[in-house]
């Protein structure tokens, strides 16, 4: 891996312990200029931790960081100059106002005043949050609280956003509402690092890095991940799922098998061949089911697919 | 009560509920009926009357108005008895994290009143349900998270509650130790227990039979994760792989044969009313429009698709009182 202009962030075998516990090990990775990186993985898989390290408030055991050509390390002042990090619980003063908070923002990163105005009714107008500038930051729902953090984080104009899990609790209709926004920060050049114990949000990431158990996994594309499946994915629609998971489990080429609300789906090697057999069994055993047919795996499909077995083994 | 009989008369039964507080109607004429071993996913923006609902069916909220019948108990009536047949699992919840696992489960068996071999046996099955046997001694914050899941999930059983209500039981574990747990929870659910689970993660809805969709205090959807899909989006899904994206996006948006147009990670997310018949014709439209090899493709719309159409887009209501409304219920939550 090499920096070029076109690296916002390079992140070189990064590790960090805490006690005895790895939290990251030998992370490496390459955030490109104007995408959205996504950092994709369950609790205790090293996000927090990596994004800490990425602002400069967290120093690596070991491993190097250049964060716009900048060394971290030797130069964390300026590094937190050219970026902003949004942490888990970002420090909104619940009794000002979406006003308020904004302006103390502005203090805070020395935003020129003649420049605030105009930053402010322009984000707040993005967010989509310019008619509850009078409403005192606590009576915001969880989603709004979000968008304010957003925005208080994005006052002095960064090239490089960090966002530790700006959509935890939040509900799909303002998770949505905030990917627009990031998206818009996209079009604008803003490079974004994010990261999701949601699986799904994978999907929005121009590329992601998979996590688990502090160490980069894969990192690339969606559509790159979604290619390393082995095998394929059935869907099967039965009111009797668990009849039929029994029926198709320990199968030949049943990779695995899991029950969801609407029936069954079926890890196989092969999609044509083994969706027949299945058909067959289910039919000779009486169960009862609607269709059979290949779906496309998700983020979360992946995730079990590709680690399933080495958790197994271990 | 017959086995037959409770088999046959559904789970829960909810008509016409209501509450108010004070001048905000947080809940408003919800109906609807769970049958027994169903798994009913509650979804809906904060604030939206969930865990309101969820409140007044555990027995720890009155009803303002409409009844609700809990395993056949109303819940005006007689909120004790409903507390005693059911379970309740938070991801927060409360574990003791420097008990050990068989202390834990101890304790909570003797807040449900369990003792003497009845305890024993119970504590004995969650062990055995959690996967947990070989470690009834190690202490819980010793435990990853998949585990702690588990056990919380074990202790929230040992009164063979009929009912068991699941507030967000899964987030942030691996998707591993996910997996397992809803396996966990379609086997008690093939046993009879009716599950409530209430989420904001899509992954988690997926798994529910159904799913009642609530919005400000009124009960928008309620059917089968694909019946929700299939339903509410009034239209198609195409994906667009193209570039530049932002000139694709800005001619979509003028495009007669596109509903609706939104950005999706590099791609660009299309509603039409017929994917088959529009699929050439955008490709052409946006060819016109110096977009060259845009690669389209149907998609199926995903749980939050149809969460975002049924809910709508924009702000949640701003009446008086939201805010304070939806204070009380998250705060009840933790």
């Amino acid at each position: 891996m090499s920096e070029d202009a076109g690296t916002a962030v390079l992140l070189a075998g990064l590790s960090k312990r805490f006690g005895s516990v790895d939290a990251v090990q030998d992370a490496s990775f390459e955030v490109r200029r104007g995408e959205i990186f996504g950092l994709i993985g369950p609790d205790g898989a090293g996000k927090t931790t990596i994004l800490r390290v990425l602002s400069g408030v967290m120093a690596a055991d070991s491993g190097s960081v250049l964060v716009d050509g900048v060394d971290v390390r030797s130069n964390p002042e300026q590094v937190r100059a050219r970026i902003s990090y949004m942490p888990q619980r970002f420090g909104l003063y619940e009794d000002l106002t979406v006003d308020e908070n904004i302006r103390f923002y502005a203090e805070v990163f020395e935003v020129p005043r003649r420049l605030r105005l105009d930053r402010a009714a322009r984000l707040l107008g993005a967010s989509g949050m310019a008619e509850f500038r009078r409403r005192l930051a606590g009576e915001l729902s969880g989603g709004m609280k979000q968008k304010l953090g957003l925005t208080c984080s994005l006052v002095h104009a960064p090239r490089i956003v960090l966002l530790d899990e700006p959509t935890t609790g939040v509900d799909p209709v303002s998770r949505r509402e905030f990917w627009q926004i990031l998206y818009g920060l996209r079009a604008e050049g803003v490079t974004i690092v994010i990261s999701t114990a949601y699986f799904d949000e994978a999907e929005r990431c121009d590329r992601l890095a998979l996590l688990h158990q502090g160490a980069v996994r894969y990192c690339e594309s969606p559509v790159a991940l979604r290619a390393r499946m082995p095998g394929a994915l059935l869907e099967i629609v039965t009111p009797a799922a668990r009849a039929a998971r029994d029926v198709v489990s320990g199968r030949a080429g049943v990779l695995s098998a899991l029950t969801v609300g609407d029936g069954l789906h079926v890890h196989v090697d092969d999609a044509v061949r083994r969706g027949s057999e299945i058909g067959e069994a289910l039919r000779a055993r009486a169960v009862p089911f609607g269709q059979i047919r290949e779906v496309t795996p998700n983020v979360e499909d992946l995730f079990v697919a590709l680690l399933a077995p080495e958790a197994k083994a271990a | 009560m017959s086995t037959v009989a409770s088999l046959r008369s559904p789970a829960i039964e909810v008509e016409r509920l209501e509450k108010r507080f004070g001048r905000f109607l947080a809940v408003s004429d919800v109906s609807f009926s769970v049958r027994p071993g169903e798994i009913l996913g509650f979804l809906g923006p904060n604030g939206a009357g969930k865990s309101t609902t969820i409140r007044m069916l555990c027995g720890l909220l009155r009803p303002s108005a409409g009844r609700a019948l809990v395993d056949r108990i109303d819940v005006a009536l007689d909120p004790e008895a409903v507390r005693k047949r059911i379970g309740y699992m938070s991801q927060k919840f409360s574990l003791y994290q420097d008990l050990t696992v068989a202390e834990n489960l101890r304790f909570f068996g003797g807040i449900y009143g369990l003792a003497g071999a009845r305890l024993a046996a119970r504590m004995r099955y969650a062990l055995e349900m959690a996967e947990l046997t070989d470690h009834a001694d190690s202490l819980v914050s010793d435990l990853a998270g998949g585990w702690k899941q588990r056990l919380a999930l074990g202790c929230a059983i040992l009164h063979e509650p009929r009912i068991l209500f699941l507030d967000e039981p899964t987030s942030g574990v691996d998707p591993l130790s996910r997996r397992r747990f809803w396996d966990l929870i379609h086997d008690m659910s093939g046993a009879g227990v009716t599950c409530i689970v209430s989420t904001h993660h899509m992954d988690e809805a997926e798994y529910c039979n159904r799913i009642a969709l609530i919005d400000r205090g009124t009960l928008v959807a309620l059917g089968s994760p694909a019946e929700l899909k299939r339903r509410s989006l009034g239209g198609e899904l195409l994906r667009v792989e193209c570039a530049p994206l932002d000139r694709a996006l800005a001619a979509l948006h003028e495009c007669p044969l596109a509903r609706d147009v939104a950005v999706f990670g590099s791609t660009l997310h299309v509603l039409v009313d017929d994917a088959a018949a529009r699929r050439e014709p955008l490709i052409a439209y946006l060819a016109e429009h110096s977009v060259e090899d845009a690669h389209v493709t149907r998609i199926d719309p995903t749980l939050e698709d149809a969460f975002v159409q049924l809910v709508g887009r924009g702000e949640p209501p701003r009446e008086p009182g939201w805010a304070a409304g939806a204070g009380q219920a998250s705060g009840a939550q933790a």
